[in-house]
């Protein structure tokens, strides 16, 4: 059997007894066959030594079981790595931080307590799926939107926790920032809720966020000083229409007015739903459009045109440029989207082309009215998180199709947050580009457009495959951790990261020698004296840990 | 015994007999009941994944890894040479960008009705 790091085997018999006291017998697992379902699927360490696994697994159904399993972990100090769906893919998926940890599975915590379609919020449990969240909302017939990421059967709050994003608008995008209190059990076992939740008997816990005082949410994201139990999160309530129109502009410098009258017309609410970005001219896809790629095809494109494309230096050349004026095809367009009643869609799309119109040669075209509701049948026909509806289509990512016979393993993602202009995409695409070249890594291979799920800033989000090939592997991930630095030196730093970057990707925000850090830390030994919880988790180690792994 | 074991081991039984094939409709009925439990959690585990058509990555991996014959739908839930020990191994040990999947998601007994509504026309050797 296998037993958890600086625990000896008998008091981790102990715990496993006592931890079955509270929750069964069948949701104490401790086989071999069993734990490797808590493998992380995606993991860069494939057949490696170093491969994060669990010593064992724990699967409460209750926020009074939580409370009972972190006293026990505290009496004998068992390490503890709470994950909700398990289905952080390409961030860490369901294996623990500190290897050897034992996962506290809270898959089984899956109720939805509440949609409340008149304030147009949720209150839900950390095992409830987007595709959860959504089949329940159908079934009652709610008129309240969810926005969700691609893979659909990720946890709501996981996802939040972990500061995902989505599609429609900017209000509801962002993940952490649309949800609204939090319950926590604290490492001691103590129970805690936020905001308004901390009053007794609340009456608008999912309606005001911050309560009175500090307000302390955020530290309970990407960390390790609590286990979430119940979240509430702001829905959109069911829009009328939602409409898709694009706006084509001619020339590569068109890119920096372009991005600057995306940055005006969302921040003034002109647009509501999701911007996206895409070159025609030099072949590179919009977010939306990744897995109708990878379903039919890329476009096809004449032989001069492709030739063209390779002798681009940093997506651009005058030839191309003249090819694209003379083939009627745009360096760049933009796709925005609009949801609401039609009348006001089409107000919002009219002011939207005024201000794109300051652009010479820029095109405009509605592509997609949709009259709402939709089923999730008839959302196939578009990137159905866009229309709040949940689906697994980006795992065509990776996946085997004619256009990749070679499937991956999975793949880690490297996702640097870039200001919201031209000329960072355009500065980030020659630093990173430089970089990947030299490490060998098969990412900036061609010019690379990032995506617009912040509102306020640019994101690359790009797949770095991990292979059956062990020696690659240890490459790419070697490349991943000098493209973090790289990125640090440049004022850029990753938004989210896998276990196996978090420690690298900490060390970038190191402003006043590592001054966030040593907060953390200080947090850490305050919450967490025993250091039970997620040991690790973004680098923030318990202190009889710190500096030893 | 659960229901689910007990449908599991119905399911095996009838496979022992010969499957669907020349069956009338009462029985195809009661067939379709048989394997309601399994067909629930395709839907809600494997659905979003392996449906029929290219706007499901597994069924296009699938496609593209068996082109023509009768694997060359990609559509899992028509193979007709898919034992249920293979269903099994493949949702606790996943493929390629396809997870393996805990207890927790899909339990032992579901597991058995899922392998057994997937290998439902799949001859017993």
């Amino acid at each position: 059997m296998r037993v958890p790091p600086n625990v000896s085997a008998a008091d981790y018999a102990k715990a496993l007894a006592e931890f079955e006291q509270v929750i069964g017998k069948d949701w104490v697992f401790t086989s071999d066959e069993d734990l490797d379902l808590y493998r992380d699927a995606f993991s860069p360490f494939l057949n490696e030594p170093e491969e994060k696994i669990a010593s064992g697994a724990l699967a409460p159904v209750s926020t009074e079981q939580v409370q009972q399993i972190v006293r026990i972990a505290n009496k004998y100090r068992i390490p503890l790595y709470p994950i909700s769906t398990g289905k952080n893919l390409g961030y860490g998926g369901s294996a623990p931080a500190y290897s050897g940890s034992v996962v506290l599975d809270l898959k089984r915590m899956n109720r939805i307590i509440e949609v409340n379609e008149q304030h147009a919020f949720a209150l839900v449990e950390p095992g409830v799926s987007y595709f959860d969240l959504y089949r329940h909302i159908q079934e009652h017939k709610l008129k309240v939107w969810i926005d969700c990421p691609d893979p659909g059967w990720g946890s709501v709050m996981g996802n939040a926790l972990d500061r995902g994003g989505g599609y429609t608008s900017a209000n509801y995008r962002n993940h952490f920032d649309s949800h609204c209190g939090m319950e926590i059990v604290l490492p001691d076992g103590e129970l805690l809720r936020t905001g308004m939740g901390a009053i007794p008997n609340a009456q608008t816990w999912q309606q005001y966020k911050s309560g009175c005082g500090p307000w302390i949410d955020g530290i309970f994201s990407q960390s390790n000083y609590g286990v979430v139990t119940k979240m509430g999160f702001w829905l959109m309530p069911e829009p009328e229409a939602f409409q898709r129109c694009t706006v084509s502009v001619p020339r590569y410098q068109d890119l920096m007015p372009l991005v600057q009258i995306l940055n005006f017309v969302e921040n003034s609410r002109i647009t509501s739903g999701f911007p996206d970005i895409e070159s025609p001219l030099l072949g590179y896809p919009p977010v939306g459009q990744v897995q109708l790629w990878n379903e039919t095809g890329p476009p096809k494109m004449s032989a001069e045109h492709l030739q063209l494309m390779a002798g681009t230096k940093l997506g651009f050349s005058p030839e191309i440029e003249a090819y694209g004026a003379r083939a009627g095809i745009p360096y760049w367009r933009l796709w925005l989207s609009f949801h609401g009643p039609e009348e006001v869609i089409q107000a919002q799309w009219h002011a939207a082309q005024r201000h794109f119109a300051r652009i010479d040669g820029a095109k405009f075209a509605i592509v997609d009215q949709v009259k709402l509701p939709v089923d999730a049948q008839q959302a196939t026909k578009y990137h159905e998180p866009e229309l709040g509806v949940p689906s697994l289509r980006a795992f065509s990512i990776g996946a085997r199709t004619p256009w990749t016979p070679t499937p991956s393993k999975g793949h880690m993602w490297f996702s640097p947050i870039i200001p919201r202009t031209g000329a960072a995409i355009i500065e980030a695409n020659r630093v990173f580009s430089e970089a990947a070249k030299s490490l060998g890594m098969p990412l900036f291979t061609t010019f690379t457009l990032p995506a617009c799920f912040w509102e306020r800033s640019f994101i690359f989000i790009l797949a770095t495959p991990v292979t059956e090939d062990p020696k690659t592997n240890r490459r790419y991930r070697e490349g991943f951790k000098k493209l973090i630095e790289v990125g640090g030196q440049h004022g850029w730093g990753e938004y989210r990261t896998a276990p196996v970057f978090q420690k690298s990707v900490m060390d970038v925000y190191s402003f006043n020698n590592h001054a966030l850090q040593r907060f953390h830390a200080t947090l850490k030994d305050a919450i967490d004296p025993n250091g039970i919880l997620s040991a690790g988790r973004y680098d923030i180690w318990p202190k009889h840990l710190r500096g030893k792994t | 015994m659960s229901a689910c074991k007990l449908i599991g081991s119905l399911a095996a039984g009838a496979l022992a007999l010969g499957g669907v094939a020349g069956t009338t409709r009462a029985s195809a009925d009661t067939l379709a009941a048989r394997y309601a439990p399994g067909r629930a959690v395709y839907e809600k585990w494997c659905a979003a994944c392996h449906d029929p058509g290219i706007i499901h990555p597994g069924t296009h991996a699938l496609m593209t890894k068996y082109p023509g014959g009768s694997r060359g739908s990609g559509s899992i839930t028509a193979w007709t040479d898919l034992p249920a020990t293979y269903v099994t191994f493949m949702v606790r040990h996943g493929m390629s960008v396809m997870p393996a999947f805990r207890k927790t998601e899909i339990s032992a007994d579901e597991l058995a009705a899922l392998a057994a509504y997937l290998s439902r026309n799949t001859p017993a050797k």
